[in-house]
């Protein structure tokens, strides 16, 4: 038998024939693609007013603020700064609400209502895309795909759970809390809305929500889906503001149960704040997820997974794989394959459709995510972009890696919450589970193997709430989602996420 | 499992060039179908399509005037003169010197020509080799290959390359096409690897190939990443340029714009030509020649505008 | 003259072994008749440092254990108490219990432990599952111990009060740090006796005797302490809740005054308290 013509040196090593220069792939303009800006109408009012009892209402101060679109910095609307007088109202009103109508209602009733606010999110899933990317600086490829469909879809699923309640926890009887607030933060306006309203809803809690001062708009939208819906007046009540208006909102006695999803920092100082109440929390806090892959990985789907998990929203998510653990003897291929893959992402204009990578979300956001890739160089990285035009205004950053980064350095243990890769290597299964779980964090872990075996080594050892096994950033309504230790408490989807907004009785 | 042993040659190709996570492979894909190409791009993409055609009939009842129809068309797709010829015809053994007859000899259109007892391959190697000799003898430029797909799903991995080799010196000047028959190999792991099984052992400038185009699965997004990938790894290993042909299936514009966006973004600019890069189809080329009349007239077009529409692929 | 018995010096449980305080120091304790005792260690912050260490360094090697060998020992744990069930009885007397009260909360104990043991390997089954995303990827749902709880005991019911908190927390492989009611303490040190004979692995729960106000701000701001689980009055509450705060830190409070005895004072949703939920995605392909 002949024997098999093979290189000398294994095909994954970066070897390659003597003498000739080394190969390199041009991604240049040969083909360069016009703009193709999505046109639908976000349907953008000049001034949104708060969500109270099933009205917009002018706030007290008859104070607004504006929210600009990141991505050109200029106005989008105004929205209503909430007070304490427009808190309290919102309270009232929902817990009257609770008193008199949803409290009460048969669960099949108020399932009904989730599944029409489901059908008409989808109607209306073009507009709200559009005005989320504007709002936000989020591309409208993950918008329209991503933000806004999941976003229905945690409606319709939770809407099929509010009259099967008794069979979410055997052996006992699922009573609502009462009013719940809940303050969320801009990276996923419109996402975390649904997260947090649909369990809420359906447990039949009635809802005080704040959305974030950066993206407030989808929130307000979504008040006159509530309103089309026909939800009774109060049952979910909107009130935008500065953070200050969320300190109300959880510090008001009303409150049965908070439900957080910010930083660890924020999340710490609304648990001290509430330190002496028995009110209820969920916290969805930071992380700094470790990426693991091993040199049996499927390496082009491993860079796909890198690159989705770090570059997916501009890096800005709490379950974004920020710290790239990578076996030492693939290390060399994968940067440079990830580095190939960086040079092909599209960064520009979000309302683009070939846009992969849109704006940070605000000047604030990029001058802090700026000052990491400052420490990253000072602390001795290697840091690596590829190239970028960028737009004359707006918060544009391109996705960044740094390489011949250690535990120790900050860009390695502190969230950075933008699209910077610090990439690690490791040599053995136990120095990656080290290495990956020497943080404080432990919202979401990724391992890239061929073996089954060593997946679920890793999926048990890894101390993180999310274990995602060659792939990342994947989500679904159905599949619960939250932290271990600093990365909070409580989950957040499928069975586990609806009993959080139930007492068990 | 034995070292020697056909499913120890298979294991140790797979850790050598990799394996692939086909649910990876397909989202990645998805993501260039939502790619939207507008205006000049689109006409620039639509164009240098039609230059990658390998017009192509395969049927049973080809004839010499099938054949001289189907070269008049591939020479001179559109009377809009900004419409390039196509890449190649691709025809029977048997029909290459009607073929080169239509085309004369002095022409930007390639021959090219299924030989190796295509689709199934199921002739003895002597037979197989002389059908390519005979091809090129009569004229054709490039020769499209069928792999010995039983072989290689035994194991027998060295027989499959030593085939590969053998055809390849039987060809003369004449490129080489590497069909893999995808659809036979059944996964992404098998058709990374036998890709590279090829490419080991043909030359710069050569193709590797999806499919016949004669079984119910043949190009997809999800197989042509999969070569595109190796081709590059291959690419950045040894410096080797070897092009890719998906074949089968490709029966509108925007799909072939979409298999040119994953060229785009995985192989570069080097790959977005003829040379590196073919369409076998036969269908495609009149949709593209729709397309590009709707880019230029701003109106839809009615498809019977367009003649000769081949009818395999 | 009658024979001088030998009395037992009373120390608490912990890291496998019957500690006395690092400080030195104890406290005497009286029997119901106010008539001395003995003494018990006043443990202090540092000795609930090293239960910390004990429990932190015996918390892998359990939760590894399998359902059905963790289970097994909380039913031989179960056999312990039963077997020494008189002594127990007469050392809840001497403190006070009525011999009937006494007698219902070693037996009402002893079911307890055994109602835990039989949920080692269905809790699983009833509190995870697998979810069915809208994507080709196998997603499942299963529970993982979260590592070292603080436990806080009432001190009434002496026994009951802790074991009703220690045995939902162990079952499913978390490792205990309990401080024991200060006021009837000697109860929990005969109880420690028999977690040793238990083949409960050293360390897995660890009794600390002394002063809650001692001890509660250390449980409160210990980092290494994921969760705590304790029945406290407001001012406790806060101190433990403005202490979690620093890490994030997982808390649940049991109302001191609940029917201890009652069936409702046990479910499974009181091994979920103390429960992380890790959620596993991966691709179905070939």
């Amino acid at each position: 038998m002949a024997t098999l013509t093979t290189d000398k040196k294994p095909a994954r090593s970066a070897s390659r024939a003597n003498g000739r220069p080394r190969p390199e792939l041009i991604f240049g303009d040969l083909w360069e693609f016009d703009p193709a800006p999505e046109t639908a109408d976000p349907k953008l009012k000049p001034r949104y007013d708060l969500f109270i009892g099933g009205k917009f209402v002018a706030p007290a101060s008859g104070k607004y603020f504006d929210s600009i679109n990141p991505a050109n910095e200029q106005k989008l609307a105004e929205l209503a700064v909430g007070g304490a007088a427009d808190v309290d109202a919102a309270y009232q009103a929902a817990s009257k609400a609770f008193e008199s109508v949803w409290g009460k209602m048969p669960g099949k009733e108020r399932g009904k209502y989730l599944f029409r606010i489901a059908r008409l999110l989808q109607d209306r899933a073009r507009e709200f895309a559009v005005a989320e990317t504007m709002d936000n600086g989020k591309p409208i490829r993950e918008t329209r795909d991503f933000d806004v469909p999941m976003a229905a879809a945690h409606f319709f699923y939770h809407g099929g759970w509010a009259d099967k309640l008794d069979y979410a926890a055997p052996g006992r009887r699922m009573a609502p809390l009462g009013v719940v607030a809940q303050v969320i933060p801009w990276n996923f306006p419109l996402l975390m809305l649904s997260w947090k309203i649909a369990p809420a809803l359906a447990a039949g809690n009635c809802v005080v929500i704040k959305p974030a001062t950066n993206t407030p708009i989808n929130a307000v939208k979504l008040a006159e889906i509530f309103q089309d819906a026909g939800l009774p007046p109060g049952v979910v009540n909107v009130i935008t503001g500065p953070g200050s208006t969320g300190g109300l909102m959880m510090a008001h006695p009303s409150a049965a149960k908070i439900a957080f999803t910010g930083s660890t920092e924020v999340g710490k100082v609304i648990m001290r704040s509430v330190a002496g109440t028995e009110k209820k929390m969920t916290m969805e806090l930071g992380g700094k997820a470790a990426n693991i892959v091993f040199d049996d990985a499927p390496i082009d789907q491993a860079v796909e997974g890198i690159v989705n998990g770090i570059f997916f929203n501009q890096g800005q998510v709490c379950c974004a794989g920020s710290r790239l653990l990578v076996h030492e003897s693939v290390a060399d291929l994968v940067v440079s394959k990830l580095k190939n893959r960086l040079r092909v992402l599209r960064v520009g204009d979000p309302l683009d459709k070939n846009t992969d990578v849109g704006a940070i979300v605000s000047r604030a956001q990029l001058d802090s995510i700026q000052e990491y890739l400052d420490i990253g160089v000072k602390e001795g990285a290697e840091m690596w972009q590829p190239p970028f035009r960028r737009p004359a205004k707006g918060f544009f950053l391109p996705p960044t890696i740094f390489t011949g980064v250690t535990m120790s350095h900050r860009i390695a243990r502190e969230e950075i919450f933008g699209p910077v890769l610090s990439i690690l290597t490791f040599r053995t299964v136990e120095e990656a589970i080290e290495k990956a779980n020497n943080t404080a964090y432990g919202l979401s872990a990724g391992v890239w193997t061929d073996k089954g075996s060593r997946i679920l080594k890793m999926s048990t050892e890894l101390k993180a709430g999310v274990v995602w096994a060659n792939t990342f950033n994947k989500f679904d309504p159905t599949s619960p989602f939250g932290g271990y230790k600093e990365s909070g408490f409580g989950r957040e989807g499928g069975r586990q996420g609806l009993l959080d907004y139930a007492k068990l009785v | 499992m034995l070292a020697n042993s056909p499913s120890a040659a298979l294991a140790r190709l797979f850790d050598e060039v990799g394996t692939v996570d086909c649910v990876g492979v397909e989202e990645r894909v998805a993501k260039y179908t939502t790619r939207s190409i507008k205006k000049a791009s689109k006409v620039k993409g639509l164009k240098l399509a039609v230059s990658m055609v390998d017009l192509t009939t395969l049927e049973g009842k080809d004839t010499p005037g099938k054949v001289a129809s189907l070269c008049r068309k591939a020479l001179r797709p559109h009377e809009d003169p900004g419409v390039p010829s196509v890449a190649a015809v691709c025809v029977y053994p048997a029909m290459v010197r009607h073929a080169r007859k239509a085309l004369g000899s002095d022409t930007a259109v390639r021959i090219a020509s299924v030989a190796t007892a295509f689709p199934s391959g199921q002739a003895p190697l002597k037979t197989r080799l002389a059908e390519v000799k005979a091809a090129v003898a009569d004229g054709a430029d490039e020769i499209d290959m069928v792999i010995n797909r039983g072989a290689y799903l035994a194991g027998e991995l060295a027989e499959v390359q030593d085939e590969i080799a053998a055809v390849s010196a039987a060809r003369g000047d004449a490129t080489l096409k590497v069909i893999l028959e995808v659809s036979e190999l059944e996964t992404y792991d098998n058709i990374r690897a036998a890709s590279f099984l090829a490419m080991r052992v043909i030359r710069e400038g050569d193709f590797i190939k999806t499919s016949t185009g004669k079984t119910s699965l043949n190009a997809t997004l999800g197989n042509n990443q999969v070569m595109l990938e190796a081709i590059r790894d291959f690419y950045l290993d040894t410096g080797v340029a070897i092009g890719m042909k998906p074949a089968g299936g490709i029966r509108t514009a925007k799909q072939s714009l979409q298999f040119l966006i994953a060229v785009k973004e995985t192989l570069g600019d080097a790959w977005l030509t003829n040379e590196r890069y073919r369409f076998g189809a036969s269908a495609l080329l009149n949709d593209l020649l729709r397309q590009i009349e709707t880019q230029k007239t701003g109106a839809y077009q009615a498809p019977y505008y367009f003649s000769d529409a081949a009818e395999s692929y | 003259m009658s024979r001088l018995p030998i009395t037992k010096t009373p120390k608490p449980y912990v890291g496998g072994a019957f500690i006395r305080s690092e400080s030195g120091r104890v406290f005497p304790v009286k029997d119901a008749a106010g008539n001395f005792f003995a003494n018990i260690p006043q443990c202090t912050r540092k000795d609930l440092r090293n239960a910390v260490e004990a429990a932190a360094k015996a918390g892998p090697g359990w939760a590894k254990r399998t359902a059905y060998n963790r289970g097994q020992i909380l039913y031989r744990l179960g056999e312990m108490l039963e077997a020494r069930r008189a002594e127990m009885i007469d050392t809840l007397a001497l403190f006070g219990a009525t011999k009937s009260a006494a007698a219902k909360d070693v037996d009402v104990s002893t079911d307890r432990l055994i109602y835990y043991a039989g949920w080692s390997d269905k809790y699983e089954q009833v509190l995870g599952n697998v979810n069915p995303v809208a994507a080709p990827y196998f997603n499942f749902t299963v529970t993982e111990p979260m590592g070292v709880v603080g436990v806080l005991a009432p001190d009434s019911p002496a026994l009951l009060g802790l074991v009703s908190l220690v045995a939902p927390v162990i079952v499913s492989g978390n490792t205990v740090v309990a401080h024991v009611s200060e006021k009837t303490p000697y109860p929990a040190i005969l109880f420690g006796e028999m977690l040793a004979t238990s083949d409960l692995p050293g360390g897995v729960v660890n009794l600390l005797s002394g002063f809650r106000k001692e001890l509660l701000p250390t449980f409160a701001t210990h980092t290494h302490l994921r969760a705590i689980s304790a029945t406290a009055s407001a001012d406790e509450r806060k101190t433990l809740r403005l202490g979690a705060a620093e890490s994030i830190k997982r808390v649940k409070f049991t109302d001191s005054d609940i029917d201890w005895f009652a069936a409702t004072a046990q479910s499974p949703y009181a091994i979920r308290d103390t429960l992380e939920f890790k959620t596993t995605w991966h691709p179905i392909g070939a």
